[in-house]
C-alpha cells in the first residue's frame, strides 16, 4: 500500500505542535483537567495525558494508569471539536438604543486566532462532517461556525484504546479517521515510541515539511493498520443501525418510553456532550437602562422544558416525549433530513448521563418491543 | 396564590414623573439576599439612577412612605405578625417580587415543618411562652400573590439586575428554569458525579449559580431549588445505588428548600427508610 | 513564513442579524390583537409571498416569528397581525409609532395559491390563523376570475375576537367570496352562527374533488378541519396547513420548531395534510 506515509518521533510530536503555533495556530489538544481529558490548549507533549488511560462505562469516567508511555492512549474526550467550533455561548450581536429606536453594532469578524485540533478522534470529525452538512451546506448557514471551521487545522489520530462505551465500529465512523484531517497521526509504542504519519491536505504536507521525519516501513504501516485491527475489537457497545430509521419511528407510542422517562433525569447532559447535537437557543442581555442590548446564542437541549414552547405552554410537557425526540432525530429522523445517522458512536450520552440511560440498549429494547408494521397489515404491537 | 407576569396594559404610558420607588422587605431570613443586592457594586450606581430607592433598611435609614412601583421580598413567613405584615406590604406595592430560598419554598427554617415546633420550642428556650410562632415557616406566595419569584440561596447577582432590568423594561424576567447541569456543560466544568463519584443534586436542580459547586469539582446542593422537571426518585435511586444510606438521601432533599413540593415528596418518601 | 491569519475568508452577511424597520401605523383590529405596519429604513421593501412569516424583534425583549398578513401582490408596508400573549409580542404591539422594530425574513413555504387556479378554494382559519390567511385571499382576489368557487369559513372565540370584520363584509359582498363565520360563545347580540368552524366544512359549497383547501389556526382545530376536508372527498395533498411551532432561528439551525423530520422554518410553516397525518395524531411528538 502506497499511503506517502512517514514517521516522526516524540521530539517530532513536539516540534509539530511548535510549527502549528508559529503558524499562528491555537492548539487545541488533549490535556488532564479535574480528573479527566478535555480538549483545552497545550503548549507541547508535556501538557498531553501521558501513560494514561480513560475507564468509560455508563454514569463512569475514571482516568486509570497504563503501562506505556501513550500520549494518545485514551479515548473520547469530555468533549469533541463541539465546544471549538461552535461554542456555547456566541455573541450574534449587539446594539444600542438611539432616538428612532436601535442601532446594530458593526458585526466584528471573529478575530480570535485559528485553532488547529491536535488529537482529533474518528468520531469528532465525523461529528465536525455532520456540523458541516447541518451548519454550512444548506439554503441557510451559520456564519460564526463558517468563520470557525474555514480556520481550523486538524492533526488526527488514529484510536487505539477505545473506551467501554464507544461503538464507532457501529455507526461506521471509526476508528481509523477516513477523511477531515490535514495529518493522521497513529501511535506505535514497540520497539520505539513513534508516531505514523499521514498527510490529508497540501497544507498538512507543508506543516510536515517542517518536521524533521523518515519515510515509513513497511513494518510501520502493518503496525498502524494492527492498531486499528485491534481497536475495532475492542468497542465496548454496539448499535444495530439496520432498518433503525423504521424501528423508531414505528416506536412512537411505544411504552418503553415511559420507562426511560422514569430513570431519565431531564437534565440535558446527552446532549450537551454529544459532539453532533447542534440544537441552540437566543438568549437577550440587556443592561439595567436597556440602552444596550446582545443576543447571544447559547446550546439549548430537547430536554428542557421550554425548548418546545409555544404560547399555551410547552409542546413536549412529558420526559418520555423528550428522550423520544431526542433518540428518533439522533437515529431515524436525522436520515431523512440530512443522509447519515446523527450519531457517530463516541458513547459520550452514555457515560457522562448520571443516570446511567445508554442510548445502545434503549435503541436495542425499542427494536425488541416493536415489531415493524407489515404492509397492508396495518400497524401491529 | 397565582403569579403573574409583570406585564403592564399596552399603550398605557407608566403614570410617573419621577423614577419609580423600591421597596426592600425582609422576613425570616439571614439576610444574605439583600447583601447580594448590596454587592452590585458596578452596578448600584446605574440602579440608583433608575429606581428611588425607598425602603431598605439594610442600607439606608431614609424611609419613603408608600405605596411602593417595587416591592422585593427576603425571607420567609414565620410568625402571626408576619402574616398580617406581609398583607399590608402587598397592599402598598404596585409590583411585588420575592427573592430567595426562604421567600420562594420556606428557606431552611422549613424543617420546623417536618417536626413538633412545640417541642423545638420547649428545649431551646427558656420561656418558650413569651415566643409566638408558627408550627411551619411558608414562602410568600402562600399569602399574597407574588409577581416574580427568584429562587437562590442566596439569589444570584446576574439573576436579580435582570429581575430589576426587567421591571425597568417592563418586561418579563428572563429566567431559565432547566437543570444546573446546562449551565455546568456550558461553562465546560467535568462531571462531579460521573468522574469523581460525587453525590450531585445538580440534574434536578434549577440552573442560575452559573454551577458554581460543580465547577469547584464539588457536587450541587440544590439551592436554587427542583428544576422544572425534577426527577427526584430517578436521582434519589442512583445516590442509593451508589452506596448513599436513605436517611442521608432524606437529607440532601431537605436543605434551603426543603419545603419545596418536589424536594418534601422526595425526602419524605426516604423518612424511616432503612439500609438494606 | 506565511500567518495563517492572512486571507482568512471575512464573514458572509448573517442572516440572524436583523434589519431596522420603522413602524408607521399600529391598527387595532380586536381586544387583544394589533396590525402593524413597517417600513424599511433605508433598505427596499421587504418581498414575500403568502404564507411566509418573519421573525419580528422588539429591542431588548427578543424575537418571535410572526406570519405576514399584508397583501404580497401589491407594494404597501409590511404587515403583521400579532396577538398579544407573550413577552415579545407584547413589546411588539406595545411600539409605538416611529419607533424602529427588528425584520428578518421572509422566511419559509408559501400557501402556493396559484396550484388552485381552475377550482375552487377553501380558506378554514381559527382565531388568529385568519392572520397568515389574509395574503392569500388577497392574492386569490387579485386574480379572482382564475378560480373557482372562493370560500372563507372562519371559526373565532367570541364575537369580539373576529378579525378584519369589515373586510370580511366587503370580501363577501362585492368581491365574490362565500364567507361563513362561527363562534365558540355568542352573546345574546350575537344573531349569527355557534359552534366549531369544523362544523362548517361538510355544508360549504365546493367542489371538493377539485379543491385547494388552505387551513390555520390552533394544531386540534387544523386536525379535525383537515379530515372533515378529507372526509368530503378533498385530496389530503391539496389540504394545506399552516403549523406553529417554536422557532429560535427561522433558518433551519436552532432545531426548535422540529416535527419528526421535518424543519417546520423551513420545511413549512406551509405543510401538506398528507406528510402531516401521520405526525399529528401522535401525543406531543
Amino acid at each position: 500500500m502506497d499511503r506517502h506515509a512517514q514517521v516522526i518521533d516524540v521530539d517530532g510530536l513536539q516540534l509539530l505542535i511548535e510549527v502549528l503555533a508559529s503558524r499562528g495556530y491555537t492548539v487545541m489538544g488533549p490535556t488532564v483537567r479535574d480528573g479527566a481529558v478535555v480538549v483545552a490548549p497545550v503548549a507541547g507533549v508535556a501538557d498531553l495525558p501521558r501513560g494514561l488511560r480513560d475507564e468509560q462505562d455508563a454514569a463512569h469516567y475514571r482516568l486509570v494508569p497504563r503501562d506505556d508511555d501513550a500520549f494518545f492512549g485514551h479515548a473520547a474526550a469530555v468533549q469533541g471539536a463541539k465546544p471549538v467550533l461552535f461554542p456555547a455561548d456566541q455573541l450574534l450581536w449587539r446594539a444600542r438604543r438611539s432616538e428612532d429606536g436601535f442601532r446594530l453594532d458593526a458585526s466584528d469578524d471573529d478575530d480570535a486566532a485559528p485553532v488547529a485540533l491536535l488529537g482529533a478522534r474518528s468520531c469528532d470529525l465525523a461529528a465536525v462532517d455532520i456540523h458541516d452538512e447541518v451548519l454550512l451546506r444548506r439554503r441557510f448557514s451559520d456564519a460564526h461556525y463558517a468563520q470557525r471551521r474555514a480556520g481550523t487545522f486538524v492533526v488526527a489520530v488514529t484510536c487505539g484504546d477505545p473506551a467501554g462505551t464507544c461503538f464507532c465500529a457501529s455507526t461506521g465512523t471509526g476508528p481509523r479517521p477516513g477523511a477531515g484531517f490535514d495529518l493522521l497521526l497513529t501511535e506505535l509504542l514497540e520497539p520505539v515510541h513513534r508516531f505514523l504519519v499521514e498527510v490529508g491536505s497540501v497544507r498538512g504536507a507543508e506543516v510536515l515539511a517542517e518536521v524533521p521525519a523518515a519515510p515509513a516501513g513497511p513494518g510501520d504501516l502493518a503496525a498502524a493498520d494492527d492498531v486499528v485491527v485491534r481497536a475495532t475489537g475492542r468497542m465496548g457497545r454496539v448499535l444495530e443501525t439496520e432498518g433503525l430509521r423504521d424501528v423508531l419511528y414505528a416506536a412512537a407510542e411505544s411504552p418503553h418510553w415511559d420507562d426511560v422517562a422514569s430513570r431519565c433525569l431531564a437534565c440535558t447532559s446527552c446532549t450537551l456532550v454529544c459532539p453532533t447535537c447542534f440544537c441552540t437557543s437566543v438568549e437577550d442581555v440587556a443592561d439595567l437602562t436597556g440602552d444596550v442590548a446582545e443576543r447571544h446564542r447559547v446550546w439549548d437541549s430537547c430536554f428542557s422544558k421550554d425548548f418546545a414552547y409555544i404560547h399555551g405552554g410547552s409542546l413536549r410537557g412529558e420526559t418520555r416525549s423528550r428522550y423520544r425526540q431526542w433518540i428518533t432525530h439522533k437515529l431515524a429522523a436525522w436520515q431523512d433530513q440530512f443522509g447519515m445517522l446523527g450519531c457517530v458512536g463516541c458513547g459520550r450520552c452514555i457515560t457522562w448521563c448520571p443516570a446511567a440511560i445508554d442510548i445502545t440498549a434503549e435503541a436495542a429494547a425499542l427494536r425488541a418491543a416493536t415489531p415493524l408494521v407489515t404492509t397492508g397489515e396495518g400497524a401491529r404491537r | 396564590m397565582t403569579t403573574t407576569p409583570l406585564l403592564p396594559v399596552p399603550h398605557v404610558p407608566p403614570a410617573r414623573a419621577t423614577r419609580p420607588t423600591l421597596a426592600v422587605w425582609k422576613f425570616a431570613s439571614c439576610d444574605g439576599c439583600q447583601l447580594t443586592l448590596l454587592n452590585c457594586e458596578d452596578e448600584l450606581m446605574a440602579l440608583a439612577g433608575a429606581v428611588r430607592i425607598a425602603y431598605f433598611p439594610e442600607a439606608t435609614r431614609a424611609v419613603v412612605d408608600g405605596p411602593y412601583d417595587l416591592s422585593l421580598v427576603e425571607g420567609s413567613v414565620t410568625t402571626p405578625e408576619e402574616v398580617e405584615r406581609i398583607g399590608q406590604i402587598r397592599a402598598m406595592s404596585r409590583h411585588l417580587v420575592t427573592i430567595g430560598a426562604c421567600a420562594t419554598t420556606g428557606g431552611i427554617q422549613a424543617l420546623r415543618n417536618f417536626a413538633d415546633v412545640a417541642e423545638f420550642r420547649s428545649v431551646v428556650y427558656a420561656h418558650p411562652e413569651y415566643l409566638s410562632t408558627l408550627d411551619r415557616s411558608t414562602p410568600i406566595s402562600a399569602h399574597v400573590t407574588v409577581d416574580f419569584e427568584l429562587r437562590g440561596c442566596p439569589v444570584d447577582k446576574n439573576q436579580l439586575l435582570e429581575v430589576l432590568a426587567a421591571y425597568l423594561q417592563r418586561r418579563r424576567p428572563r429566567i431559565p428554569t432547566y437543570s444546573v447541569c446546562v449551565e455546568c456543560k456550558r461553562r465546560g466544568a467535568v462531571c462531579v458525579t460521573v468522574a469523581h463519584g460525587t453525590p450531585c443534586l445538580g440534574p434536578v436542580t434549577q440552573a442560575g449559580c452559573g454551577a458554581l459547586c460543580p465547577a469547584f469539582a464539588r457536587g450541587c446542593y440544590g439551592c436554587f431549588g427542583p428544576q422544572d422537571s425534577p426527577n427526584t426518585s430517578a436521582l434519589a435511586d442512583r445516590l442509593l445505588a451508589a452506596g448513599m444510606a436513605p436517611d442521608e438521601v432524606m437529607r440532601v432533599y431537605r436543605t434551603f428548600n426543603a419545603a419545596s413540593e418536589p424536594f418534601r415528596r422526595e425526602s419524605e418518601r426516604h423518612e424511616g427508610e432503612v439500609s438494606s | 513564513m506565511t500567518s495563517v491569519l492572512e486571507g482568512r475568508p471575512s464573514a458572509p452577511p448573517d442572516p440572524m442579524r436583523p434589519v431596522p424597520y420603522r413602524v408607521e401605523r399600529l391598527r387595532q383590529e380586536t381586544r387583544d390583537t394589533w396590525t402593524l405596519e413597517l417600513e424599511p429604513v433605508g433598505g427596499a421593501p421587504l418581498r414575500y409571498r403568502a404564507g411566509q412569516f418573519t421573525m419580528l424583534d422588539a429591542f431588548g425583549v427578543g424575537e418571535v416569528p410572526i406570519s405576514i398578513s399584508g397583501d404580497p401582490t401589491r407594494p404597501g408596508p409590511l404587515e403583521h397581525t400579532i396577538r398579544d400573549v407573550g413577552a415579545v409580542t407584547h413589546a411588539l404591539v406595545s411600539a409605538r409609532e416611529g419607533e424602529v422594530l427588528g425584520v428578518r425574513g421572509p422566511f419559509g413555504t408559501t400557501w402556493d395559491v396559484t396550484d388552485g387556479q381552475g377550482g375552487d378554494v377553501v380558506l378554514v382559519a381559527g382565531g388568529i390563523g385568519l392572520a397568515p390567511l389574509r395574503p392569500a385571499l388577497l392574492e386569490l382576489l387579485a386574480h379572482r376570475d382564475r378560480y373557482g368557487r372562493v370560500v372563507l369559513l372562519y371559526g373565532a372565540r367570541t364575537p369580539e375576537d373576529i378579525l378584519f370584520g369589515e373586510e370580511l363584509r366587503t370580501w363577501a359582498r362585492d368581491l365574490g367570496v362565500a364567507v361563513d363565520v362561527t363562534v365558540d360563545n355568542g352573546q345574546h347580540a350575537w344573531r349569527g352562527k355557534v359552534g366549531l368552524v369544523t362544523q362548517l366544512v361538510p355544508r360549504a359549497g365546493f367542489d371538493a374533488r377539485h379543491t385547494l383547501a388552505l387551513v390555520c389556526g390552533p394544531e386540534v382545530m387544523m386536525r379535525y378541519v383537515a379530515q372533515a376536508l378529507v372526509d368530503r372527498g378533498v385530496p389530503a395533498d391539496r389540504v394545506r396547513l399552516s403549523m406553529e411551532r417554536s422557532m429560535k432561528c427561522g433558518i433551519g439551525l436552532c432545531g426548535h420548531c422540529q416535527l419528526r423530520e421535518l424543519f417546520v422554518c423551513v420545511d413549512g410553516p406551509v405543510l401538506s395534510y398528507d406528510r402531516l397525518a401521520p405526525l399529528l395524531t401522535c401525543r406531543e411528538l
